[in-house]
């Protein structure tokens, strides 16, 4: 109130008659064209104290020495940077990543849409399917984690006995640097499938069923169906898992964290992630400045991937307009 | 709810008038210090607290004690170090283990000063020395240490035709560690089992025997440069590989779980606190003992420390009960659980100590024989801030050889050097 009295005889001297605005019109106004941008403020308030705060901090604590307890040191400038990116744990870290989204996105996607596929067919018991689908999706990932690494023991693992009783050779599951990558996917697949396979399943459903028939008028069979009447319908779908378990993937951190009780990710980083490297910089060698410039790296990297998605967004959801 | 009543029951004893009495002192002594609080203790690996816990419970009716157990102490000490660096989290008792105790000691602001002249005699001087700053601040009450001496499968050396009775066998590892790895190639000709469970397990032994290992008193690094460590680095798995002595069962992974109940290996450095662990981990299995000697003559391996971090909202009722945690009655009861042997000077005479048997290895006298191990030892090693760091990726490096394969000694000597180097 205060800021609105001295303005209103303001308003007055200088225009005349014809436009007399009340308050209320004045209300109104601001109405129209603040009260937009106040319903979609808590959301940038909460994305600048949540998201971007912390993103800017991160590169400010990256560019300091910083320990874990002490806090702030000198300024360091790009120290740090040049550390973490001179050291092998950073590109093994990286190699692991990748080799790890790789075995996990790619059969998880494959998998989920042919469960999918299964669940769409007419079964009795629907619901129950489909929620026993989605059972280790709610099972803790820390218990995920303690089960497989047991299931996956090097000596006395039940995996290693079952493919010792078909005459194969005990896999090192821990030491060798593929099959433990392999261990882990399967405890991301195991936890992630159902769950997909449920999206697919929803966008599936809203597939209509004309194009079904007309195709099996045309003589398709089922399978011929799947991959010329499902499976470019689900495109849009793909395309979001896929840019989801990116993200997820990129970020793996509970099941290398917990795959040994060790949680550094094997004695050579045969599993080490950046996320793992990220905290055994921060946490275990407090030395907060190269784990920041870590998070640095990795946001970067995930922006360029981000990228790459949405170029391949792009090209596929142009090429179904021309079509 | 239901042990608590037990013990107090336990407490009252036959008398049943006494009892009561007893109960009600303490309840109105309880009441008048307050309200209902709960303190959180946190530990790792076995510090036999569990039925201690309770007792203190039943003697305080207005303080509830939750115990939050690490599996291992590297996981311990990440968590602690989370919680001092973000100022929130810390248990009201937080346990440090020795070889980070010096670490931590670089942060004595973050932790309450427990110096007391109650107990300033409480414990063996370079236990309490270890935890008092320079200008004579006390960072933890010390709770036990680790004398070692060696575990072996009475069972597994006699199918291999090896004394078995504890006198005989300690006389037979009696010398140095060259000698402990003869006597294991003699044992592995003759079975399918290994001598000990892993490199890294034994090198806690042997680093432990050793001055002034990785760090000097200045501060500067040595690890990788000072020939005693290269030796012992060659020595064990010149003993682990070549001669195949070793099981290639890391410490504390499920594998090493499990080796205990097949019969992997035989023999294993065992400091008082890990008798409760093999007990833990092999049920069913019967044959363990405890052998009077241990290679290159004493050697500690961990003890741990109680420090009330000052982040804590009960830092009053914490200290109490760390002070009485740590007193030598109960540190002697927590020997008899789990057999964490007492830092406690009081406790080391007393007789329930002397006379203590353990039942699981064979009735062994583990009271007299940690008590002799005890003795054996003359110094305690120069352990720095970097000590925890630098023995963890020596740790990996013996893992790549012995365990996973993927190195040969010296391949897995020169990462360790790379690793060190980017430590600074």
């Amino acid at each position: 109130m205060s800021t609105t009295t001295p303005l209103r005889p303001a308003t007055e001297q200088s225009e005349p008659p014809p436009k007399r605005i009340g308050f209320g019109g004045r209300l109104s106004r601001w109405d129209l064209k603040l009260s937009p941008y106040l319903y979609i403020s808590p959301f940038f308030v909460l994305f600048f104290v949540t998201g971007l705060f912390p993103l800017i901090y991160t590169g400010w604590v990256a560019v300091h020495d910083w320990d874990l307890i002490m806090g702030q040191g000198e300024f360091v400038g790009a120290k740090n940077f040049t550390d973490v990116l001179g050291n092998r744990d950073f590109w093994n870290a990286l190699t692991n990543t990748f080799s790890i989204f790789v075995l996990s996105s790619v059969p998880q996607v494959i998998c989920a849409i042919t469960i999918a596929a299964l669940l769409d067919a007419n079964l009795r018991a629907k619901t129950f399917w489909r929620m026993g689908v989605l059972l280790p999706y709610v099972v803790a990932p820390v218990a995920v984690a303690l089960i497989f690494s047991n299931l996956f023991a090097d000596k006395f693992g039940l995996i290693n006995s079952i493919l010792g009783t078909i005459g194969i050779d005990p896999i090192g599951w821990h030491s060798q640097r593929l099959p433990s990558h392999l261990a882990i996917a399967t405890m991301v697949n195991f936890r992630w499938t159902g769950y997909n396979a449920l999206i697919f399943l929803a966008a599936m459903q809203a597939i209509p069923r004309d194009l079904y028939e007309q195709a099996s008028i045309d003589g398709a069979g089922k399978i011929r169906q799947f991959f010329s009447v499902t499976v470019p319908m689900l495109r849009p779908t793909i395309i979001f898992i896929v840019i989801t378990s990116t993200i997820g993937g990129l970020q793996i951190f509970d099941e290398p964290r917990l795959y040994d009780a060790y949680g550094r990710g094997g004695a050579d980083g045969q599993w080490q992630t950046l996320t793992i490297l990220l905290y055994e910089q921060g946490w275990t060698r407090s030395n907060f400045g190269r784990a920041s410039a870590i998070a640095v790296l990795l946001f970067l990297i995930i922006v360029v991937i981000g990228l790459v998605n949405y170029f391949v967004t792009r090209l596929i959801s142009t090429s179904e307009v021309k079509r | 709810m239901t042990a608590m009543t037990l013990t107090l029951a336990a407490c009252g004893g036959g008398d049943d008038n006494e009892g009561s009495t007893t109960d009600n002192g303490d309840s109105s002594e309880a009441a008048g210090s307050g309200e209902q609080i709960t303190l959180t203790v946190a530990t790792f690996n076995e510090f036999g607290y569990e039925d201690l816990l309770k007792e203190y419970e039943s003697l305080h009716d207005n303080i509830t004690v939750e115990h939050v157990k690490a599996d291992t102490a590297d996981n311990a000490r990440d968590a602690l170090r989370n919680s001092l660096g973000a100022d929130s989290g810390a248990a009201d008792i937080e346990a440090i283990e020795v070889d980070w105790l010096v670490e931590f000691m670089q942060y004595p602001d973050k932790f309450e000063d427990l110096a007391d002249p109650g107990v300033a005699d409480r414990w063996m001087d370079w236990k309490i020395e270890a935890a008092t700053t320079d200008d004579g601040k006390l960072i933890g009450y010390g709770t036990d240490t680790g004398p070692q001496a060696i575990c072996y499968r009475a069972d597994l050396l006699e199918a291999a035709g090896l004394p078995t009775d504890r006198e005989e066998v300690a006389s037979l590892l009696e010398g140095d560690w060259q000698h402990y790895f003869d006597v294991g190639k003699d044992f592995v000709a003759k079975s399918d089992a290994a001598w000990f469970d892993s490199a890294g397990a034994t090198w806690q032994g042997m680093i432990n025997q050793v001055e002034v290992p990785y760090q000097d008193p200045s501060g500067e690094i040595i690890a990788t440069t000072n020939p005693q460590v290269r030796e012992l680095y060659d020595q064990v798995l010149a003993a682990s590989t070549d001669a195949e002595l070793s099981a290639g069962l890391q410490q504390w992974t499920p594998d090493w779980v499990a080796g205990f109940q097949s019969d992997s290996f035989a023999t294993m450095l065992c400091p008082g606190w890990m008798l409760g662990i093999i007990e833990g981990n092999s049920e069913g299995v019967e044959g363990w003992d405890v052998a009077n000697v241990f290679p290159g003559g004493g050697g500690n391996w961990g003890g741990s420390y109680l420090t009330v971090p000052a982040q804590g909202e009960h830092v009053e009722e914490a200290k109490a009960l760390a002070n009485w945690l740590t007193a030598p009655e109960q540190q002697i009861k927590a020997f008899e659980a789990k057999g964490t042997f007492p830092s406690q000077v009081e406790a080391l005479e007393s007789e329930t100590l002397l006379s203590a048997s353990n039942a699981f290895f064979n009735d062994a006298p583990t009271g007299q024989i940690f008590v002799d191990r005890a003795n054996a030892i003359t110094f305690q090693p120069f352990k720095g801030p970097d000590y925890f760091s630098v023995n963890s990726a020596l740790q990996d490096a013996l893992t790549r050889v012995d365990v996973d394969g993927t190195d040969d000694a010296q391949t897995s000597w020169d990462k360790f050097v790379a690793d060190v180097e980017a430590l600074g």
